[in-house]
């Protein structure tokens, strides 16, 4: 009798042509190769070190400038050229300044669908196992090689199965549960496994409050963070690219190398405090904090869901004095989207500041490198020293529900009682 | 060929932040400029330290953990890093290292002290703690990588085999 298979056993199978099981390694094609401006030069390089001039499917293939995007800098312009060069010399796609961030742009743009391979030179690409994609990061060589062959080998991951049951309380987001998970089994607690995530309160939450969870998943140091395709999957997949998607469920006797299930309704707001994505609290415990920047966005949290949030707190009231707020749309569409829903208009009467569609200040190249000694709360996935360009700041992560919170009140603030009390 | 270098030793989580700041990333494609920032995070003399007369980066677990960055081997290279030696490596870094060119070893660094004198031979697995007097045993790599290395890395593997030739 075959042993049941999980949703990564599958899709490497079906992608290697082999019965393949964790641990096996597997040379296997790829649906789709992405990198961005921060590693595609260094792509671009090593294809030419392969003396590859080509690109295996240039429909298979964007770079998205976003990490640095408008150019703070020559040097970034440069780069940044180099890139809509070999756009033009290979076919692949460019998405240039102000279309977004890559893993908002990789989805919303129909270049994966649910049972795809795809790498991408970027870490947070795990984000669209939230689409039942296997997407992974990788660096600028593996991506180059996979630009080159439509192949990259991989090893195929075990499996850590993590099941949310209960219901989400009310100013409780998905950014919560997996800083949850973050806090329960630390920033190396899945290296090298993949993440399933299931339960009633996955199928509950929207797709991009999904992929807030997947977009993580590299955070506990794994591979991937794969969900099934539901139906609410497949109706925002409508009139998104011309793939048909191909949904991927886990056998029901899948071999799992770990479980661990979560009671959601027991689940509050949290906060990683810095300097690490692990160090994690409930809120109460650093309820008080004084902060300078509050900012929302990101790969994480910069969807339309995470400005309607912010903008049901922030509507009618404003972000305190001392306090600056950033916001920066994951892609455009959903700037144009925020735009027509009102939520931009709430968000800038109340104080906040709007940078162009992107990664915004997350990785401390521009749009808001806080100064020495200042306590920032971003919506972003890492609170490393020195993330956000100074060594001297202290980055908080929550949702964007804490972080508009947070920002009106000038100190970390438990968003729940916009929720509890009906004030929204 | 085995390489003898001294021991610079870290702690546990060091992401690719610390051995290369975005901040710097982002500027050029000239990794030896930017090598010069290599570990500043942790250790701003690190580069001046180790880049005369070379050293192996020893640390704890879970090293190169965070961004898919591959400036972060390379900036390490670029400061003669001789080879990295850690307790566990994080996924993507471990790649990166391999297809670049920078050895990474898995082994208990508990038996390396700063400033020890080490003497790693890859080929034979031997790796030697000639301060402590010591041999510290470690796991070859995985088949697959080891071919890479052996060719040189992912790109001289392709200009080789046309592509990939792993199994």
């Amino acid at each position: 009798m075959t042993q049941g298979k999980t949703i990564a056993e599958k899709i490497f199978s079906a992608h290697s042509g082999t019965d393949a099981h964790a641990g096996d390694i597997v040379v296997a094609d790829v649906d789709f190769v992405m990198g961005q401006d921060g590693t595609t030069p260094l792509a671009i390089r090593a294809l030419e070190n392969m003396g590859v001039e080509k690109v295996f499917d240039p429909a298979k293939v964007a770079v998205v400038m976003d990490h640095s995007s408008p150019s703070p800098i020559e040097g970034v312009s440069a780069l940044h050229t180099l890139m809509r060069e070999f756009g033009k010399k290979t076919g692949a796609k460019v998405y240039d300044v102000g279309c977004g961030v890559c893993h908002q742009l990789i989805p919303e743009n129909g270049h994966v669908v649910p049972g795809d391979l795809m790498v991408g030179c970027d870490s947070h690409t795990c984000t669209y196992g939230a689409v039942n994609v296997f997407s992974t990061g990788v660096g600028s060589t593996d991506g180059a090689a996979a630009m080159a062959s439509g192949k990259l080998w991989f090893k195929v991951p075990d499996t850590m199965k993590v099941t949310y049951d209960g219901e989400l309380q009310p100013g409780v987001f998905s950014k919560d549960l997996i800083l949850a998970l973050a806090g329960k089994i630390g920033v190396d607690g899945a290296t090298y496994m993949a993440l399933e995530f299931h339960g009633p309160v996955i199928d509950a939450l929207s797709v991009d409050a999904r992929m807030t969870i997947s977009n993580m998943a590299i955070e506990v140091g794994a591979k991937a963070g794969l969900m099934k395709a539901d139906s609410k999957t497949l109706k925002w997949y409508e009139g998104r690219g011309d793939r048909a998607p191909r949904p991927v469920d886990p056998d029901a006797d899948a071999v799992y190398a770990e479980e661990i299930v979560f009671d959601a309704s027991a689940i509050g707001p949290m906060v990683a405090k810095p300097h690490a994505v692990g160090n994690v609290s409930p809120i109460e415990e650093v309820a008080g904090t004084p902060i300078a920047q509050g900012y929302i966005g990101t790969c994480t949290n910069g969807r339309l869901e995470d400005l309607k949030i912010a903008a049901d707190i922030l509507r009618g009231r404003k972000v305190h004095p001392d306090v600056r707020l950033i916001i920066a749309p994951a892609s455009k569409q959903i700037l144009l989207d925020a735009m027509e829903a009102g939520y931009i208009r709430d968000l800038v009467e109340a104080g906040a500041v709007m940078v162009t569609p992107g990664c915004g200040p997350c990785v401390g190249t521009h749009n808001g490198v806080p100064s020495d000694g200042e306590n920032v709360i971003s919506t972003a996935n890492r609170n490393f020293k020195g993330r956000m360009g100074n060594s001297n700041a202290f980055i908080y992560l929550g949702s964007p529900a804490t972080v508009a919170a947070s920002v009106i009140e000038g100190v970390i603030t438990d968003p729940r009682k916009y929720f509890t009390g009906g004030e929204v | 060929m085995a390489i003898t270098a001294k021991a610079f030793k870290y702690g546990d989580d060091i992401n690719t932040d610390y051995i290369i700041s975005g901040k710097y990333k982002f500027k050029s494609n000239d990794m030896a400029a930017m090598s010069v920032h290599a570990m500043e995070e942790l250790d701003p003399h690190y580069h001046e330290k180790v880049s005369p007369e070379g050293g192996f980066l020893v640390a704890g677990t879970n090293f190169g953990m965070g961004s898919s960055r591959e400036q972060a081997p390379l900036v390490l290279l670029g400061s003669n890093t001789k080879a990295v030696l850690a307790k566990t490596f994080a996924r993507i870094f471990y790649r990166n290292a391999i297809n670049t060119g920078l050895p990474v070893v898995e082994c208990d660094t508990d038996l390396i002290a700063d400033g020890d004198s080490l003497e790693l031979d890859l080929e034979a697995g031997v790796l030697k703690n000639l301060t402590q007097g010591t041999e510290i045993p470690f796991a070859p790599l995985p088949p697959v990588m080891a071919q890479l290395l052996a060719d040189g890395g992912l790109v001289e593997h392709f200009k080789k085999h046309g592509g990939f030739a792993v199994r």
